[in-house]
């Protein structure tokens, strides 16, 4: 998650080494939005909306991470539908997609910039 | 204008007459009368031993039995045919009911033979044919002591079996030279007899009964090598003889050997009257078993109805699992087909007697007879009469070695699987193919095949998976294997973690599936904390934060409350935290407080009080034991014949955090009355004046099961060895999210096998389940406490890693009947299709 335009503003949420592999944790940007944060096993980190769109509850960081044939995805803790990291799509029903944030770590602190 | 049919009898056979003019006469052309000697409804007489393992008649219930709702079925119960007028065409009953009749069906079925001993009617003598006759002999055999069953031929060693169940010394006598001498031949007889009597009944063949007189403490029967018995009671299981006096009485033609005669559309000499089932003699030739019934009802609907069917004759193969003994006898077995020739296989190490019989020039199969194992009854029995598809020696030859399991895809599509209900291959084919049948119970609700006997079932499997039907195994796409092997594997590897097994026996990441699962494994192995390292990471996220995620993403918290016993300390320590913290409080089925409203950073702060103040874990969010309720027991209670609560209790602390595939819900009653519902669970145990019986595998919730009858009377060490076997033995070889009801309805041989295995020890494991148990026992410790006493574990506890307590801002309540409820956010909905979420069972 490197390529991304310049004027984003980034807000540095906590240090790289606090995330614990394939597992994943929320945070709160200034405006207000929640975002859940994830590092996966290969080490990349992701960013997507913390709010369930199926059940309208702010859950997905307390998701299982894993992979669906290779793609790297969280299953909501509420249903169990699975959501692609990369791209918010969910793998569940083609009509769905969350919101997702691009993700950078700088000295050791991972970065989100919101939208 | 509708006609009347008058059907005499109500058994198996009688019933499924009714059931198929129903289903066919879609225009209401025929009203049925049926006169039932029995007192209710007709029942699965072929599942008739499996009454003592519940002593519930209506889990022998047939469906739609009682024709309820139905105006044009008029069922009486209890009022047998007396008389026939054919003349007339009438009949009447025993109160003197009279019914005329357009057609009229005999089905009595036929009476249990007794041979004429002096003093087979002396009091402590009975039959075998009805839930009444079970009744009977289990108020005789209630003392114990000892039984003997005159016959050893099927139902003989069926009736052995029940009179062991019932705790007795159990002795077969059969005149002829060997067991089942109808079934097997000599070779096959001498096995079975040998293991009959490694099981414990004694058996005498070649002799027959002389008399039974009384005796000072019972019956004493001499034999006619002299030897004495002397026993509570005698059981005749000596044959059967059709009920064909009713035919007689009315001039009706009757076979050499008895039964009433019909011709191949079950017709009487009287073209009004029709006789079908046990009773019926076709050409002459009657037949015992419910197969050939069931097409001769078909046979008699499709005639009703202005068809032409005929009865075809019938196959008398029979397989059982007799005192745990597997015995099958199919087509020719006895080779009396001119030039047959025998392919015998026989192992006295193993225990197994094989023999096929094929035709002359080796190329078609005949019959066979398979003592002590007989899995491969299922696939050999539909072959008889078609080409053999491989070596005959190979088709019997042991179980795991090379070119056994021939397929069902060596069947051709008019070979039958289901020799019960006569359903082909190509039916259960066009079932699945066609009409969509994607598992066996599609299959049986679809064409009925596998509801009889069971032993098609197997090939139903068979059939679903050569029809593309993907039966996988695979617990998801990262493992091939099933829970109950990862279980193994790990147990056998000593693999800790979730990342060294699948990159050592899986493939990808995991997923949402195979991590908890793993998870659970891990824990029921005794791998430490829930949420030590990266275990945290596997668990959904009820046991990621010890609590059960509500609707609105805050927990519910529930502190155990062993058997439901809490003193009112405790009681305010609950009502205080509740308070404190500002959660809606509710008193769960399951005999204890839940409260709601948490968020993931109070969870900790809510725990530290309730630790402090002796509370544990409850468990309520894990795949674990949850609760064992009891009733108030006979301390209090003035019905009570036990300490219920006491034993509750030492269950609930013994068990409490045991991982599991599914939850585990328990109860204890303190009297029949059964106030703690404990049938409905997954081991419930009900006092008895001598001891306690213990119930396994029963369900609440959306699948209704009454749990069975495992062992009766036992004390209270047998009685929790027995659990800490059951529970082992399921947490070993359960499907993931299976529930002890769905586990024992799919265990091969289901609740005989379970018995075998935990309470005979068969497969020589109980030693190892309960060392298994005294390990979780003996490692228990509150995960609450583990995390408190964590700065690592407690550090998850925050709403947002960047602004640590402080909650979560979108999580609000409004308030209800005096607490508070959450309210939902305020976002548009999408779509609620492709729910993943598993169906609560
Ligand atoms: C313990 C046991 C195990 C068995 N196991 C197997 C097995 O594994 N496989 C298999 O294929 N078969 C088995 N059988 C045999 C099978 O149960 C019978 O073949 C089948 O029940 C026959 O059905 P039916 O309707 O002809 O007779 P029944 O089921 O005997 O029904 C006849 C009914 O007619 C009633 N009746 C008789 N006279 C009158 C009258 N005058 N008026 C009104 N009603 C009357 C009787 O009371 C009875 O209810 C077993 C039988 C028993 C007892
Ligand atoms: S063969 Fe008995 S149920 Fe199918």
């Amino acid at each position: 998650m490197t390529a991304v335009a310049e004027n984003l503003t980034w807000t540095p949420v906590c240090q790289y080494a606090a995330l614990e592999p394939e597992n994943g944790v929320a945070a709160l940007l200034p405006d207000g939005t929640q975002i859940a944060l994830f590092r996966v096993a290969d080490g990349t980190a992701y960013a997507v909306s913390n709010l369930d769109p199926f059940s309208q509850a702010m859950v997905l960081a307390r998701g299982i991470v894993g992979d669906r044939g290779g793609v790297p995805m969280v299953a909501s803790p509420m249903h169990k539908q699975a959501f692609d990291l990369r791209t918010g799509q969910c793998l569940d029903n083609p009509e769905t997609c969350i919101p997702t944030y691009p993700v950078r770590v700088a000295d050791g602190m991972v970065e989100v910039a919101g939208r | 204008m509708t006609r009347t049919l008058v059907v005499v009898g109500h058994g198996m056979v009688g019933h499924r007459l009714v059931q198929a003019l129903r289903d066919r006469d879609t225009a209401g052309t025929w009203r049925v009368v049926v006169l039932a000697e029995e007192p209710r409804p007709a029942y699965d007489r072929v599942a008739l031993s499996s009454y003592v393992d519940h002593w519930d008649a209506g889990k022998l219930a047939l469906e739609n039995a009682d024709h309820a709702g139905d105006d044009l079925v008029e069922l009486h119960l209890g009022d047998p045919v007396v008389a026939v007028d054919r003349d007339a065409r009438t009949v009447t009953t025993a109160s003197g009911l009279v019914r005329g009749y357009d057609a009229l069906v005999l089905a009595t079925g036929s009476r249990p033979f007794v041979p004429p001993v002096p003093g087979h009617e002396l009091p402590g003598c009975f039959t075998y044919r009805t839930v009444e006759d079970l009744d009977d002999i289990r108020a005789a055999a209630e003392g114990g002591g000892v039984g003997v069953v005159v016959g050893g031929g099927l139902l003989g060693l069926e009736a052995a079996n029940v009179l062991r169940q019932l705790g007795l010394d159990t002795h077969i006598v059969e005149m002829a030279p060997r067991l089942m001498p109808l079934q097997v031949d000599e070779g096959g007889g001498a096995l079975l007899r040998r293991l009959v009597e490694d099981l414990g009944p004694s058996v005498h063949c070649g002799v027959s009964t002389k008399e039974i007189a009384e005796a000072p403490d019972g019956l004493r029967v001499v034999l006619s090598d002299d030897t004495e018995l002397t026993t509570g009671m005698v059981v005749f299981s000596a044959g059967v003889r059709p009920r064909d006096d009713l035919a007689r009485a009315c001039g009706l033609d009757v076979g050499e050997r008895g039964g009433v005669l019909v011709d191949d559309a079950c017709r009487t000499c009287d073209p009004n009257v029709y006789a079908i089932g046990e009773v019926a003699a076709v050409h002459g030739r009657c037949y015992g078993l419910v197969g050939p019934g069931y097409a001769m009802a078909e046979v008699v609907a499709d005639q009703l109805l202005g068809g032409t069917a005929t009865f075809p004759g019938a196959d008398m193969s029979t397989k059982l699992k007799l005192l745990g003994v597997d015995v099958a006898s199919f087509g020719d077995a006895h080779a009396s087909t001119g030039g047959a020739l025998e392919v015998v296989h026989n192992d006295p190490v193993s225990g197994c007697y094989k023999k096929l019989v094929i035709s002359d020039d080796a190329g078609t199969l005949l019959g066979g007879i398979l003592v002590g194992d007989a899995t491969s009854y299922a696939t050999l029995r539909p072959l008889v009469g078609q080409a053999l598809p491989t070596d005959p020696g190979a088709l019997i030859a042991p179980a795991g070695s090379a070119g056994t399991g021939i397929g069902v895809d060596a069947l051709p599509d008019e070979g039958q699987v289901c020799s019960c209900n006569a359903v082909t291959k190509g039916t259960i084919k066009d079932a699945i193919v066609v009409g969509g049948c994607t598992d066996v119970a599609g299959i049986k609700a679809c064409t009925k095949a596998g509801t009889t006997c069971g032993s098609c079932v197997p090939m139903l499997k068979q059939l679903l998976s050569s029809c593309g039907v993907e039966q996988s195994k695979a617990i998801c796409e990262h493992f091939e294997y099933s829970r109950a092997e990862l279980f193994e594997i790990i147990r056998a590897t000593r693999v800790r973690t979730f990342s060294e097994l699948v990159e050592k026996h899986g493939r990808g990441r995991g997923c949402d599936i195979c991590k908890p699962a793993v998870a659970s494994i891990l824990a029921s192995l005794g791998a430490g904390h829930v949420l030590e390292g990266e275990q945290a990471t596997l668990q959904d996220t009820n046991d990621r934060f010890l609590a059960n995620m509500q609707r609105n993403g805050t927990y519910s918290v529930i502190p155990r409350v062993p058997g439901g016993e809490i003193t009112p300390e405790k009681l305010l320590v609950i009502a205080e935290v509740a308070r404190d913290f500002g959660l809606y409080t509710k008193i769960t089925g399951a005999q204890r407080i839940d409260m709601f409203g948490a968020t993931v950073d109070q969870l900790p702060h809510i725990w530290r009080r309730l630790v402090d103040a002796g509370f544990e874990s409850g468990h309520a969010y894990g795949k674990a034991l949850r609760t064992v309720k009891s009733c108030v027991g006979s301390t209090w209670c003035r019905y009570g014949v036990q300490d219920s609560v006491g034993l509750a209790i030492e269950l609930e602390l013994r068990y409490r955090g045991l991982r599991s595939p599914h939850k585990i819900k328990a109860a204890v009653s303190g009297c029949a009355r059964e106030c703690a519902e404990a049938r409905g669970k997954d081991f419930g145990v009900i006092a008895t004046e001598e001891g306690w019986n213990l119930y396994v595998a029963g369900n609440g919730g959306f699948r209704p099961r009454h749990a069975d009858l495992l062992v009766s009377d036992v004390e209270k060490e047998t009685l929790i060895r027995l659990i800490d076997r059951f529970l082992m033995f399921y947490i070993r070889t359960a499907d993931r999210l299976q529930r002890t009801s769905t586990w024992l309805e799919s265990l091969e041989g289901g609740l005989d096998h379970l018995r075998e295995v935990i309470v005979d020890d068969s497969l020589g494991i109980c030693a190892e389940l309960e060392e298994a148990m005294s390990e979780h026992v003996a490692n228990y410790s509150d995960e609450w406490r583990g995390v408190l006493e964590d700065p690592e574990k407690l550090s998850r506890f925050t709403s947002f890693v960047n602004a640590p307590g402080i909650p979560d801002p979108s999580i609000s309540f409004r308030e209800e009947r005096g607490q508070k409820v959450p309210v939902l956010l305020p976002v548009p909905t999408v779509g609620q299709t492709n729910e993943v979420a598993e169906v609560k069972q």
